[in-house]
């Protein structure tokens, strides 16, 4: 039976670790490889390094860490952040990418989701999609960290991507983004059910029930999360055997 | 290990296509201090003593830079004329069938009789991405008793549809399909064990000890 992935997920700003408040209020929290090293330790099943740095140089510090873990972890890594052509996704491949993930440029450029599945294979091509709440209440997509609101709604969205050769989606609610009070797990479940690619779900989690609940009611195939394994006590271990007990096919060490 | 450390090398073929340093890195972890060398050079596959090709992309693209670089016939020489123990990776597997459906029909390497065609997944979300066990079919020394209770990682969404006689282990999402498969010397697998933590791992030191080795090993212990 296939497993549903706990995914920590790492944001990086020019070469150090940070967290973040609906994408604002940055935090340094520290030594990425530190913390790449204790998540692999934790039985984490795929790591997500995503990338936010303004300067040259900070995306090369990016390179260099996912180059750093790819050498260090044999589990899956999944980049975001700086790509913005299939010339980018390369280079984050030839550092050691395993799944190259897109959003802003996606929202601005479309057609660069085609080239990256015609070029890496649909499988390897993860599209990111920033939802967030407008002033009515109402989801749309986001891009710019969430500065800039698009036209474009959620679901409609996740179809054209799913149809452009996305082959997983990262839901990424920017308004929960650390709040740790949980997913959107109606919006979850009505992206899962309008697409056929497995979702990915982040943003918001703040228990282990969390985690269940995107996957039993939100549908989700994968559940990311960063200040619950950043803040608490909290370890992908402990995730997976809560899960378990749940009822939710995890891997066990 | 076959014969001594001296005369090996690891050559993991770089075609532009695929996560060579995780392939390469899983290789050095596991080698024993055995020369790990990534290349593209047609003339490198002849100083091999295994070769590996791994692979992401897509199968089209794969058979195309293959030519491109004239890698074909220089692995039909290494591979099926001189038996050098050869492991395909994800695309890697998908390539040694004889044709694939992907972006069109495409002739493959032709190593193993069979075609690439997509999953049917049969309503569960595709592609198939991560963590699954696998249930194994057939003797090989690939795998050891405790590789049937292990999770492996799979990113794909076509798989290879080939003769049973083929199959060692299968894996079964929407609908049974081969996980890995062997013909004589040729093994391939369509997870990731360079991504797969220590139990692919264990597949690649299984793959570069041989036959012989795990066969007497084999031999001893059901005793």
């Amino acid at each position: 039976m296939l497993k549903v992935r706990v995914v920590p997920v790492l944001l990086l700003k020019e070469g150090r670790m940070i967290k973040t408040k609906q994408f604002k209020f940055y935090k340094d929290t520290g030594d990425p490889m530190l913390t790449v090293r204790v998540y692999d330790a934790q039985g984490a099943d795929e790591l997500a390094i995503l990338d936010i740095s303004a300067s040259v140089e900070g995306r090369t510090q990016w390179l260099e860490i996912i180059s750093q873990s790819a050498r260090e972890c044999f589990i899956p890594i999944t980049v975001g952040g700086g790509i913005r052509s299939v010339e980018d996704a390369r280079r984050a491949f030839s550092a050691g990418a395993d799944r190259v993930s897109v959003s802003t440029a996606a929202v601005e450029n479309p057609d660069l989701i085609n080239g990256l599945a015609e070029t890496f294979g649909r499988a390897n091509t993860m599209v990111c999609i920033d939802a967030k709440l407008d002033r009515n209440g109402k989801y749309r997509v986001s891009s710019a960290s969430g500065r800039k609101m698009d036209f474009r709604g959620v679901v409609p969205w996740a179809k054209e991507v799913s149809d452009r050769g996305a082959g997983e989606i990262l839901l990424h609610f920017v308004d929960r983004d650390g709040m740790m009070t949980g997913y959107d797990l109606e919006l979850c479940a009505e992206v899962v059910s309008g697409v056929s690619v497995p979702v990915m779900v982040c943003g918001g989690v703040g228990t282990l029930q969390d985690l269940v609940d995107g996957v039993l009611i939100g549908k989700a195939s994968a559940v990311a999360a960063a200040s619950i394994f950043h803040f608490t006590d909290q370890s992908p271990i402990k995730a997976h055997s809560y899960m378990q007990d749940k009822g939710v096919p995890v891997c066990l060490a | 290990m076959t014969g001594s450390a001296g005369h090996e090398k690891i050559v993991v073929i770089d075609y532009g296509l695929g996560n060579l340093l995780s392939v390469a890195k899983a290789f050095e972890e596991v080698s024993g201090g055995v020369e790990v060398l990534v290349t593209g050079k047609a003339t490198d596959l002849k100083e091999a003593s295994h070769l590996v090709l791994p692979g992401v992309g897509n199968f089209k693209t794969g058979m195309e830079n293959l030519r491109r670089l004239a890698l074909v016939k220089p692995l039909e020489e290494e591979v099926l004329g001189k038996g050098k123990p050869f492991l395909g990776i994800c695309l890697g597997l998908q390539l040694l069938a004889e044709v694939g459906e992907e972006f069109g029909e495409h002739r493959g390497l032709g190593f193993i009789p069979g075609r690439v065609r997509q999953l049917r997944s049969n309503g569960l979300p595709l592609p198939h991405i991560g963590w699954q066990d696998i249930e194994r079919v057939k003797d090989t020394h690939l795998f050891d008793e405790r590789s049937s209770k292990k999770d492996y990682y799979f990113v794909h969404s076509f798989v290879l549809e080939c003769p049973e006689d083929y199959v060692t282990a299968a894996c079964t999402y929407g609908e049974r399909f081969p996980a890995a498969v062997q013909k004589d010397n040729i093994m391939a697998t369509q997870f990731h064990p360079e991504k797969s933590r220590e139990a692919g791992l264990d597949i690649l030191r299984n793959f570069l000890r041989g036959k012989e080795c795990s066969r007497s090993e084999w031999f001893l212990s059901s005793f």
